[in-house]
């Protein structure tokens, strides 16, 4: 993870972004996006950004959100998480790593009716801290953990 | 077509758990290969999964889920014989629906 690396990420996320926006360029309007799919909170590299692109103003440090995963991940591009909240009215989970080039890995919309519990697999390029942020009642909540990587998962 | 999409549906007390394992390349776009030319973003962007007709989860995903998506979750509601079924849209505007039974 040397500082060289970090540049040559740092230079391509201009040209991913184009890449996208040319690849949303080719759908037509009305076709097959059920939901639209938030780009600003994608774009994000901080919690406060992200929350932000969700709609909301801050999030508060909550006990009733866990995050399960290793502490110490072997292989970074297979890091597993369960996120669960205990909160009433959990809306949406979000997973946060935030030393990946852009922090929001997912977000979940959590209906009535359906558990407010997930499991996933996300990448992390470095150790790093990653928060679990939860939608509430119309609040944010968040609770975070450091994971450590031995081997990173943007590389190839 | 990207491959099949495996999905078990099972019941776990009175709530349903739904396992998905998605064939998806996950490509970041922050990657190049071997002459140097950034390899460009192909990732699924939204995951709906529903249930009679209702959406019982819906997520909206980044290029930094691992290749190849795993996802479980569970909902209340369910019997065994219904149907469950999962439609993923990626960035290049390709998608798949499969079903799952409950069992």
């Amino acid at each position: 993870m040397n500082s060289s690396r970090r540049q040559v990420l740092q230079g391509t996320t201009g040209m991913a972004v184009m890449g996208m926006a040319a690849a949303a360029g080719l759908f037509k309007p009305g076709s097959a996006w059920a939901q639209a799919w938030n780009k600003a909170a994608f774009d994000t590299k901080t919690m406060a950004d992200t929350v932000k692109a969700m709609g909301g103003s801050g999030a508060s440090e909550s006990k009733d959100i866990v995050i399960n995963s290793p502490d110490i991940a072997e292989n970074g591009a297979v890091v597993p998480f369960t996120i669960s909240s205990k909160l009433p009215k959990t809306q949406q989970i979000a997973l946060l790593v935030e030393k990946n080039p852009n922090s929001l890995v997912a977000s979940f919309t959590i209906p009535e009716g359906t558990e407010a519990g997930v499991t996933t697999r996300a990448k992390m390029g470095q150790t790093s801290n990653v928060i679990a942020l939860v939608k509430a009642d119309g609040k944010f909540y968040y609770v975070s953990k450091e994971v450590k990587v031995t081997l990173g998962g943007c590389g190839g | 077509m990207a491959d099949p999409m495996k999905i078990r549906a099972a019941m776990s007390g009175d709530k349903v758990e739904v396992k998905i394992l998605m064939s998806h390349e996950m490509e970041t776009g922050q990657r190049k290969d071997a002459k140097g030319a950034a390899i460009p973003a192909h990732f699924i962007q939204t995951v709906t999964a529903t249930h009679n007709g209702k959406v019982v989860l819906s997520a909206e995903w980044g290029p930094a889920v691992s290749k190849n998506p795993f996802l479980a979750f569970k909902f209340g509601g369910g019997k065994p014989g219904e149907k469950v079924s999962v439609t993923w849209v990626d960035n290049k505007g390709d998608k798949r629906t499969d079903e799952a039974t409950i069992s």
